[in-house]
C-alpha cells in the first residue's frame, strides 16, 4: 500500500470550492413535495364541489325525489334516478354472487393449497386479466358472450328457473344478467389479489399450530387461516363491490341501456355509470345535463362510501402490501 | 518511548492481564498536558424522548490521535459518536444538553447548520454503503459534486488523493467506472473512507468499521487508521477490545450512558483506575 | 374396532381436503378462463385486420369500408403525454413527501385518501373535467382528456413511488448526510436515484392503466375522425374509437374495432411485460 505525502491541514482547498450550505433548499423541497401530496385532498374536494355545483339546478328542482322516482323523460324534463340505482345495485349484486366465491376460492388455492410451481404463473395470468381495458371486454361481450349466452345458458336458465320471476320473459341478449356477468369478470382479479394478500398476511404460526395438531390441508385453511382473515376478506369483497359500482364501458355495451325496473334478469337494464356515458353528450337542455351530473354525484357518493368502508376493513389486517394489491 | 500495545488479553478472571510489548517505530504518545485538542465535550447529555442515552459526559478528544470509545451494548457509544457530527439528530425526538466544541466552536450553537458540521467531521459506518447506482469514481467525488464543486480537474485530483489516502488507489485505478458495489467488503469500506476523505474533513468518525469484515480486511483498515492519524483526528467506536488496544491512543469507557473512565489506552488496559473498567476489560461482564 | 373407525374418519377428512383442493383449482381455472377466451377471439377476429392500412389510414366516411385508425393511435399517445405532464410530477413528488417527510398520522391519512381515490369511477373524472375545462373553454380538447387521465394517474403513482422510496435502505441516506450533503439533494440524487427503477415501473403501470381508459374521454377528448394536431381541439383515442365502432351498425367497423382492440391489448401487455422484466432485474440486484 502506498500513501501520498500528507497534505497540510491548512490547505482547505475543497472547502473553499464547496458552496456554503443553505437551509433554503431543504425547506423549499419539503414544501414542494407537501403541496403535491396535498393535491390528493384537493382532488376529493374538487370532485364533490364540481359535481354539486354542476347539478345544483337539478338538486333544487327534484330534491330527494330524484332518488325515488323512476321516470326518466328528457322531453318532459322529468328525471328520476331510481332505475339506474336499481340497475347498478342489481348488476353489482349479480357480479358479487358470481365473483366472490370464485375469487376467494382461487385465493385460497393460491396461498394454501396449490403446488408452489403453479402459483406465480396463475398470479401472472390473473394480473393480465386485470390489465384488459373495460372497452375491450365490452367488445368481446357484445360479439361473443351475448350470442353464446343467448344460445345456451339463458335458455337453460329459463327452462330450469322460468317459474321464478327472475328468469321470465323473452331472451334478447343484452340484459341485466349479461351486465352482471361481465362486471363479475372485471372484478375477479381485484378480489382475488386482495384476498390473496390478506391470506398471506396471516402469520404462519397459526398454520403451524394447526398442522401440529394433525389437521389436513383444508382443515388448516378453514380453522387457522380463514377465521383469522375474515374481516380482511370481507374488505376485499367490499372493494370489489366498489369497483363493480363504477364499472362503465363494458356494462354499457351489454346491459341494454333501457331505464326500467323489472324483476326478470333477462330484461335489459341501465346503470348510473352507463346513463352518463350514453347520454351526456346528447343532453340538449341544461336541466338534462344537470340531472346527469347529479347522477354522477350519486355515483360518486356511493362509491366513496363503499371504498371508505373497504379501506377501513382492509387496514384492520394491514401491511403495505395489502393496500398495494388494490392497484 | 516505546508504545505498549496489547495483543493478548487473558479472559480468565483470576490471572492478571498478560501483555506483550512490541516496538512500533519511533512514534510517541504525547503527554496530555501539551497536546492540542480537537473536540471538547462538556457536560453532554442526550435524550431520545424520555430515555436518557448520554448522561453528563465530559471528554477531550486530542488532535492527530485515535480515540476509541468502548463499552457493552447499549451503553451509548454510537450516540456519543454521532453527537460529534450531529447525526444523532436524524432520529426524531432527540434532545441535547451541554456543548460539543470543535476547535473552540460549539457545534450546537443556534446558528450552526448541521451540514457545515458534517463536512468538517466525516463518518464511516459499520456496514459499508457505497451508493449502488454510482461508479467507484462517482462515489468518491459525490460529496464534492453535490456540494457545488464543478471543476473537473480538481475533482479528478481529489479522487486520486482520496483513494491513495484510503490505500485503495492501486487496486481500483483502472476500474474507476465500475460500480461501487462490485468491490469486496473490505474494499468497499475503504471506498467509503475515501468518500469521506474527499470533502477534506478535519475529523473522521468510525462506527465499528470492521465488525462486518474478515481479519485480513480488518488488519488493512487498522493499518490505514494508523496512517491517517498523521493528518486527521480519528474517533472510533468498537465493541472489540483488542482492536481498541491495537489502534487507539486514548480510550473512553462508557457504561449506561456515563463516562466511567478516560485516558491513554495503555493505562486503561493495564492499570485502570475504576473497578468497573477493570471488570469490563477482564471480561467479567460484556 | 375403534382403530378402523378412526382410519375411516381420517380417510374421509383427507378426501374432503382433496376435494377442496380440486374445487379451488377449478375456481382458479374459471378465473383465468375469460382471459384466454378474450385473447382467442381478439386474435381470431382482429388479427387479419391489423394490416398496413390500419396503421396508416384515417377512418373512412360512415358506411364506406376500409380505412384505419392511425389518428386514434397517435391521439392516444398525445393524451398519454399530456396526462404524464400532470400525473408524474404530482404523483412522484407527493410520493416522496409521504416517504421522507410528514408525521405518521398525517401521512397515514393521506395514504388512506389516495387509496380511496383510486376507487373513484373514472367516468366521474370525465364529468368533473367537463365542468372545469370543456365548459369554460367551450369545447372538447386533448387538454381536457389529458387532464382527466392525468388526475387518475396521481394516486396510482403516489403510492408506488412512496413504496419504492421506503425500500431504499437508510444507510444510504445517512452516508450522504454525513458528507454534509443537503437533505433535499440526498433525497433527489441518492434516494430517488436508487429507487429510480421502481419509480419508472410505477409510472409505466399507471400509463398502461390509463391507456385503456375510455369513460373519462367520452366528453373531454371526445374523439375525432380526422387528424388533429391542435391540442385545444377534440382528439381521437384508440379506446374511444373502438367503442364508437363497436356499438355502430356497420360490420366493417366491427372488424376494425377488433383490430383496434388487439393492437391496444398488445400495447398494454408489452408495457406489463417490460415492467416485469425491470422488476425481476431489480430483485436480482438487490438479492
Amino acid at each position: 500500500m502506498t500513501i501520498a505525502a500528507p497534505m497540510p491541514v491548512s490547505e482547505r482547498s475543497a472547502s473553499a470550492r464547496m458552496t456554503p450550505p443553505s437551509r433554503f433548499g431543504d425547506k423549499a423541497f419539503e414544501w414542494l413535495t407537501l403541496g403535491m401530496a396535498l393535491v390528493v385532498i384537493l382532488m376529493i374536494f374538487l370532485i364533490g364541489w364540481q359535481l354539486t355545483r354542476g347539478s345544483s339546478l337539478a338538486i333544487q328542482k327534484f330534491g330527494l325525489r330524484f332518488l325515488t322516482t323512476s321516470t326518466w323523460d328528457p322531453v318532459a324534463e322529468e328525471f328520476g334516478a331510481l332505475p339506474f340505482i336499481y340497475g347498478t345495485l342489481v348488476s353489482s349484486l349479480i357480479a358479487l354472487l358470481i365473483a366472490v366465491p370464485l375469487s376467494i376460492a382461487t385465493a385460497i388455492y393460491l396461498t394454501e393449497l396449490a403446488p408452489l410451481w403453479i402459483r406465480q404463473p396463475i398470479v401472472s395470468l390473473i394480473e393480465m386479466l386485470a390489465a384488459i381495458p373495460s372497452v375491450i371486454l365490452g367488445l368481446w361481450g357484445i360479439f361473443v358472450m351475448i350470442p353464446w349466452l343467448r344460445n345456451y345458458p339463458f335458455p337453460l336458465l329459463k327452462k330450469l328457473f322460468g317459474w321464478t320471476p327472475f328468469f321470465t320473459g323473452p331472451i334478447l341478449g343484452p340484459s341485466m344478467l349479461a351486465g352482471g356477468i361481465i362486471i363479475a369478470i372485471m372484478i375477479l382479479p381485484i378480489i382475488t389479489s386482495v384476498s390473496r394478500e390478506i391470506l398471506r398476511s396471516v402469520p404462519n404460526l397459526q398454520r403451524e399450530a394447526a398442522y401440529a395438531l394433525g389437521a389436513t390441508r383444508w382443515e388448516v385453511t378453514r380453522i387457522a387461516v380463514l377465521s383469522y382473515a375474515l374481516k380482511g376478506l370481507f374488505g376485499a369483497v367490499i372493494l370489489g363491490l366498489g369497483r363493480a359500482l363504477g364499472e362503465t364501458l363494458a356494462v354499457t355495451m351489454v346491459i341494454g341501456n333501457t331505464p326500467q325496473i323489472a324483476a326478470s334478469l333477462f330484461k335489459p337494464g341501465y346503470t348510473l355509470a352507463s346513463v352518463i356515458a350514453n347520454e351526456f353528450t346528447e343532453a340538449t337542455t341544461e336541466i338534462y345535463l344537470q340531472a346527469l351530473v347529479e347522477i354522477g354525484l350519486v355515483l360518486f357518493g356511493v362509491t366513496i362510501a363503499v371504498n371508505l368502508l373497504a379501506q377501513l376493513l382492509l387496514r384492520t389486517m394491514t401491511t403495505t402490501s395489502t393496500t398495494r394489491a388494490v392497484q | 518511548m516505546k508504545t505498549l500495545i496489547m495483543t493478548n488479553l487473558s479472559m480468565s478472571t483470576s490471572d492478571p492481564i498478560v501483555l506483550e510489548t512490541r516496538e512500533r517505530g519511533t512514534e510517541t504518545v504525547p503527554d496530555t498536558e501539551e497536546v492540542p485538542l480537537t473536540f471538547r465535550i462538556k457536560n453532554l447529555s442526550i435524550w431520545y424522548g424520555e430515555k436518557r442515552a448520554i448522561n453528563d459526559v465530559t471528554l477531550d478528544i486530542s488532535a492527530n490521535a485515535v480515540t476509541s470509545i468502548i463499552g457493552p451494548s447499549g451503553c451509548g457509544k454510537s450516540t456519543l459518536l454521532r453527537s460529534l457530527n450531529r447525526m444523532h439528530e436524524l432520529v426524531p425526538g432527540t434532545r441535547i444538553d451541554g456543548a460539543v466544541l470543535l476547535l473552540g466552536e460549539n457545534l450546537y450553537a443556534l446558528d450552526v447548520d448541521p451540514a457545515t458540521v458534517r463536512r468538517r467531521v466525516g463518518m464511516v459506518f459499520q456496514k459499508s454503503n457505497p451508493f449502488p447506482t454510482m461508479s467507484i469514481g462517482e462515489n468518491v467525488t459525490i460529496g464534492l459534486r453535490l456540494n457545488g464543486v464543478r471543476d473537473q480537474k480538481f475533482l479528478n485530483e481529489r479522487l486520486e488523493k482520496s483513494l491513495r489516502m484510503a490505500a485503495l488507489w492501486d487496486e481500483v485505478k483502472d476500474d474507476l467506472h465500475k460500480p461501487g458495489t462490485s468491490l469486496s467488503g473490505g474494499q468497499q469500506q475503504r471506498l467509503c473512507i475515501a468518500r469521506a476523505l474527499a470533502v477534506e474533513p478535519e475529523v473522521i468518525l468510525m462506527d465499528e468499521p470492521c465488525s462486518a469484515l474478515d481479519p485480513i480486511a480488518t488488519a488493512k483498515i487498522e493499518e490505514l487508521i494508523h496512517d491517517l492519524k498523521a493528518q486527521y483526528t480519528i474517533v472510533i467506536v468498537t465493541h472489540n477490545m483488542q482492536q481498541a488496544g491495537r489502534v487507539s491512543d486514548y480510550t473512553a469507557f462508557l457504561y449506561l450512558g456515563r463516562l466511567v473512565e478516560f485516558g491513554p489506552t495503555t493505562k486503561i488496559f493495564t492499570n485502570p483506575s475504576d473497578p468497573q473498567t477493570e471488570d469490563y476489560i477482564t471480561g467479567r461482564f460484556g | 374396532m375403534m382403530h378402523s373407525k378412526r382410519k375411516d374418519r381420517h380417510r374421509w377428512r383427507k378426501f374432503k381436503s382433496a376435494l377442496v383442493s380440486f374445487g379451488t383449482f377449478a375456481a382458479a381455472v374459471s378465473v383465468i378462463a375469460p382471459l384466454g377466451l378474450v385473447f382467442f377471439h381478439l386474435l381470431v377476429n382482429g388479427a387479419s385486420s391489423v394490416n398496413w392500412d390500419f396503421f396508416t389510414q384515417l377512418p373512412k366516411p360512415v358506411g364506406s369500408p376500409g380505412g384505419g385508425m392511425v389518428n386514434a393511435i397517435v391521439g392516444s399517445l398525445e393524451l398519454l403525454v399530456l396526462a404524464s405532464v400532470v400525473g408524474i410530477p404530482i404523483g412522484v413528488l407527493g410520493g416522496v413527501y409521504l416517504a421522507e417527510y410528514g408525521s405518521a398520522r398525517g401521512n397515514s391519512m393521506l395514504r388512506f385518501l389516495a387509496d380511496v381515490l383510486n376507487g373513484v369511477p373514472s367516468i366521474t373524472w370525465g364529468v368533473v373535467v367537463y365542468g372545469l375545462v370543456v365548459l369554460r373553454f367551450k369545447g372538447f380538447s386533448a387538454y381536457a382528456g389529458g387532464l382527466a387521465l392525468g388526475i387518475i394517474m396521481v394516486p396510482l403513482i403516489l403510492r408506488t413511488t412512496e413504496e419504492v422510496i421506503l425500500l431504499v435502505p437508510n444507510g444510504y441516506r445517512e452516508a450522504s448526510l454525513a458528507l454534509g450533503i443537503a437533505r433535499w439533494k440526498t433525497i433527489v440524487h441518492v434516494v430517488m436515484k436508487t429507487a429510480s427503477k421502481g419509480i419508472i415501473t410505477g409510472i409505466l403501470l399507471a400509463l398502461a392503466r390509463i391507456g385503456g381508459e375510455t369513460a373519462p374521454l367520452l366528453f373531454t377528448a371526445f374523439g375525432n375522425r380526422f387528424w388533429n394536431h391542435d391540442l385545444s381541439q377534440p382528439v381521437a383515442a384508440l379506446p374511444l374509437q373502438i367503442f364508437t365502432y363497436a356499438i355502430a351498425p356497420y360490420d366493417d367497423w366491427h372488424r376494425q374495432a377488433w383490430a383496434g382492440a388487439l393492437v391496444l391489448v398488445i400495447g398494454i401487455f408489452c408495457v406489463n411485460v417490460l415492467v416485469r422484466i425491470l422488476t425481476r432485474e431489480r430483485a436480482r440486484t438487490t438479492a
